[in-house]
């Protein structure tokens, strides 16, 4: 006799219980610490304040260490966190060209006002596994400036003031952008609430349309203007002060990518701009963000839009990926109802299509 | 509220959370049964020139977000609403989300007010129409979604022009204004889908 | 003007339904200007939910918008109340507000629903919640937004009507099973959510108040009471629902919507009420003995 599943809600209980079991693992090893994982897997919090758009790397931490380290899961639990805090204010914008270095390349002059600064970078790192790390042991400290490296100007500035690059200064009525986790997206999209999305956004997602466009796909023949990484102080104007006060820093990582712009009947020929802005150190998805920043302002410069990493709708409804997860694992909820609707349908078909066969071939559709 | 400075304003609703809720549902409600007289079943404490249940209605569903015309600037009302909704005033009708009316016989046309764009039709103004008394005995015959066959609404200081150039407006659904009217603590809604006939 | 309110702080840091006031308040004026133009979708800014986007976060947030402590709330997916998602929910709500739960239709005042309508007819005053996927019927036709919202604002749909017209063409009748269009109010096209056609008319002229909640699409819309709902068809070819040869072999219902249940592997099957409840009821009523 047939009894319709029952105990769900026990399923679910005792389902709680072996995924934090499964998230401890072995007992015989000690239990990660927040502390670890902020030092130890510093990039990683990056990556998910970045896209959990929260500033809090103890929380991050928290997020990886209980999504097991999967950050696209760590990243949905910090934004289920975010949803509940109270805005307290708006902060002024940040001024990057203040920014304490840490890191600092152009790729676009051999060296530039303020110096290139490598920083820590995997990129000239032989990519070798290193056993000894396998086996733990002590690390030889780096050579450092005595002193803090002094504020350098950025390559966009410099650029600019030769009339080559577009300038990029906001309008006297320039409108308070619009948040975008309070209001949903409007199109045409502007440039503020694209950027925001995109700083959200999902590093593949982002990384993979970056690519695109270097591969044919509405080429906008970018140049790594600048890169930049470092700490920045944030400000606040409370209203009963009047003027700003800083109410700390946060790691930022710039990317200003400059494009080549043949010009039109009314903008001479100049280099124009793709911004990427994302917290922490997330070089890869700052790059990427600023090929697809430029790519969306195609509209704008009077480019054709043909290409995926051109088209807003395309680019902003995706790019999320709390949204796009949801949605494609929402497939394993049961759907047998209107699964049954469609059961129903193909078997009367296929009895019409039986019927319609001549006598002789009714063996056909069995083969 | 965690201010302790003596004031002469009102304090609002007793029970933030559970009184909007209960505001709303009335709301709701009405506005998915035109013309049917609804009581809010809260009274919050307010200026006199605010009816219980507009009083309600603002305290439910007013904030920064949704710029207010008042009618007549009475300062206690303007104070009161600023205070708990903290909603912006706004001289324009056009620009209003909401538009609290207290005098039907000076109220201005249906169409002064911000009928929404034909993309977004939900970007226009909700009228709260205080009135002299409310009775679905007899009065304009109603019909339209929410209504199963036909209802009548008695409005004491709406005029026949007002019904007419209300049905009027309706040509240019899906744009429109929805309306609340108000008779101390009962409500009857008009959406926009509502036909009138007079 | 942060007012503590103990008495609706149910789970411990969270307010009442969760979701903070103006939030609430932001949801709530949706839902009003849903009402008002029926079958419209109503933007609004849906927040990030602790339940996975696509899982019921629309039909979370209208629900948490519009509950109170008196309400009696039933959740259902595919009809049942027991299956995972809807137990899941059901708790959601019940550890952030404390409402009665139920699992009889007749006894709530809100049914959150994915995929159906439940058997037992609703009432006046009663409101059914439906969970929304994708809100936009034109979705398949044009997948750009602007174009769509263009298209509704002009009440354009002849494409929709080529779209089903090609289907008859084809295969000899509408091949959409599920996610039937509807025109509501003889204005709006409107996606009933993924319902099966087989509920498509119990939306028509019914007694309850219908919201659509469509959290990662950010969009609100309604269905008043006594509203015409229509489903799109040719005079030549009218809608028809779907209609089983079976009864429903628990209790015998011939008029509810029917489950395949597998089994074994050999292929043999059984029919059974999708709508847990009807089939309970009407199974207690034959043999109150069992009950």
């Amino acid at each position: 006799m047939y009894v319709a599943v029952k105990g769900g809600e026990q399923a679910i209980l005792n389902s709680w219980r072996l995924l934090a079991e499964q998230r401890r693992g072995d007992t015989r090893a000690p239990e990660l610490t927040l502390a670890q994982i902020r030092g130890q897997l510093g990039l990683a919090v990056d990556r998910v304040m970045a896209e959990g758009s929260l500033y809090d790397p103890e929380l991050a931490a928290l997020a990886i260490k209980q999504a097991q380290g999967d950050v696209i899961e760590a990243v949905f639990l910090l934004r289920a966190y975010r949803t509940t805090l109270p805005r307290l204010g708006v902060s002024l914008p940040i001024d990057t060209g203040a920014m304490r270095l840490q890191r600092r390349i152009s790729a676009t002059y051999k060296d530039v006002p303020g110096g290139q600064v490598l920083g820590a970078t995997y990129d000239y790192t032989q990519r070798l596994l290193d056993f000894q790390l396998a086996a733990g042991g002590t690390v030889a400290s780096a050579a450092v400036a005595a002193s803090a490296l002094p504020a350098a100007p950025r390559i966009t500035e410099i650029m600019g003031s030769e009339g080559l690059l577009a300038a990029e200064t906001p309008a006297a009525d320039d409108p308070a952008p619009r948040d975008l986790t309070r209001e949903p997206l409007e199109f045409p999209a502007n440039r503020a609430l694209r950027l925001q999305n995109l700083a959200r956004g999902d590093e593949g997602f982002l990384l993979a349309l970056g690519y695109s466009t270097q591969r044919g796909y509405a080429n906008t023949h970018p140049f790594a203007g600048e890169i930049r990484q470092g700490t920045v102080s944030v400000e606040v104007v409370p209203e009963e002060l009047g003027f700003a006060i800083e109410i700390g820093e946060i790691a930022v990582t710039e990317c200003q990518m400059v494009n080549q712009f043949a010009g039109s009947a009314t903008q001479p020929p100049q280099f124009t701009r793709g911004y990427g802005l994302v917290f922490g150190a997330c070089e890869r998805k700052a790059m990427a963000m600023a090929l697809v920043d430029r790519s969306l302002r195609a509209e704008e410069l009077g480019e054709a839009v043909t290409a995926p990493a051109q088209m807003q709708e395309f680019v902003l409804y995706h790019s999320d990926n709390v949204e796009a997860s949801g949605f494609v694992q929402h497939l394993k909820l049961p759907h047998y109802v209107d699964f049954q609707s469609e059961l129903e349908l193909v078997r009367k078909l296929r009895a019409r299509y039986a019927a319609a066969q001549p006598k002789s071939t009714d063996t056909a559709e069995a083969a | 509220m965690d201010t302790a400075t003596a004031t002469p304003l009102a304090p609002g609703f007793e029970q933030r959370v559970f009184d909007s809720i209960k505001v709303f549902r009335a709301l709701a409600d009405a506005m998915a049964h035109p013309g049917e007289i609804r009581r809010v079943n809260a009274r919050p404490p307010a200026p006199t020139q605010l009816m219980p249940a507009a009083a309600a209605m603002c305290l439910t569903l007013l904030d920064f977000e949704t710029p207010l015309w008042l009618q007549t600037s009475h300062a206690s009302v303007a104070d009161y609403l600023r205070f708990h909704c903290g909603c912006p005033m706004t001289p324009e009708a056009t620009q209003a989300s909401f538009a609290l009316i207290t005098n039907t016989l000076t109220m201005p046309a249906v169409n002064t007010f911000n009928a929404g764009e034909p993309e977004y039709p939900d970007r226009s103004t909700t009228l709260m129409i205080q009135v002299e008394s409310l009775s679905n005995a007899s009065g304009v015959r109603l019909s339209g979604p929410g209504v199963r066959d036909a209802i009548y609404l008695d409005v004491a200081g709406v005029s026949a022009t007002y019904w007419r150039e209300l049905q009027a407006s309706r040509a240019a659904f899906p744009c429109g204004v929805d309306i609340v009217f108000i008779w101390g603590e009962r409500i009857a809604a008009l959406p926009r889908t509502t036909r009138v006939s007079c | 003007m942060r007012i503590s309110t103990s008495a609706a702080d149910t789970m411990e840091g969270y307010n009442f339904a969760y979701l903070d006031e103006h939030t609430k308040r932001m949801i709530r004026r949706a839902i009003l200007k849903a009402i008002a133009i029926p079958g419209y979708q109503v933007p609004f800014g849906s927040r990030e939910m602790p339940l996975p986007y696509g899982w019921g976060t629309g039909g979370i947030q209208v629900t948490a918008a519009i509950i109170g402590p008196d309400d009696v709330l039933k959740v259902i997916d595919q009809g049942s109340d027991d299956t995972t998602n809807a137990v899941n929910i059901r708790r959601f709500f019940a550890r952030t507000t404390g409402v009665k739960t139920t699992e009889r239709t007749g006894e709530a005042t809100i049914i959150q629903t994915r995929h159906r309508i439940p058997e037992t007819p609703l009432r006046d005053g009663q409101i059914i919640v439906y969970q929304v996927p994708i809100p936009e019927m034109l979705r398949w036709l044009e997948p750009r937004e602007a174009e769509t919202r263009k298209m509704h604002a002009l009440g354009e749909y002849g494409a929709m009507h080529v779209k089903l017209y090609e289907d008859i063409a084809h295969h000899g009748h509408i091949a959409a099973t599920y996610d039937y269009p509807v025109i509501v109010n003889e204005r709006y096209l409107m996606r009933p959510s993924p319902i099966p056609k087989f509920d498509n008319p119990k939306m028509h002229m019914n007694p309850a108040l219908q919201l659509f909640g469509a959290g990662r699409e950010k969009r609100i819309y309604a269905v008043p009471p006594y509203t015409a709902v229509r489903s799109l068809d040719f005079e030549d070819h009218p809608f028809e629902t779907q209609r089983w040869e079976h009864a429903c072999e628990l209790c015998g219902a011939t008029d509810s919507f029917l489950d395949e249940v597998i089994m074994d592997d050999r292929g043999k099957r059984m029919f059974v009420c999708s709508d847990s409840d009807y089939c309970l009821a009407r199974r207690e009523k034959q043999q109150p003995a069992v009950a």
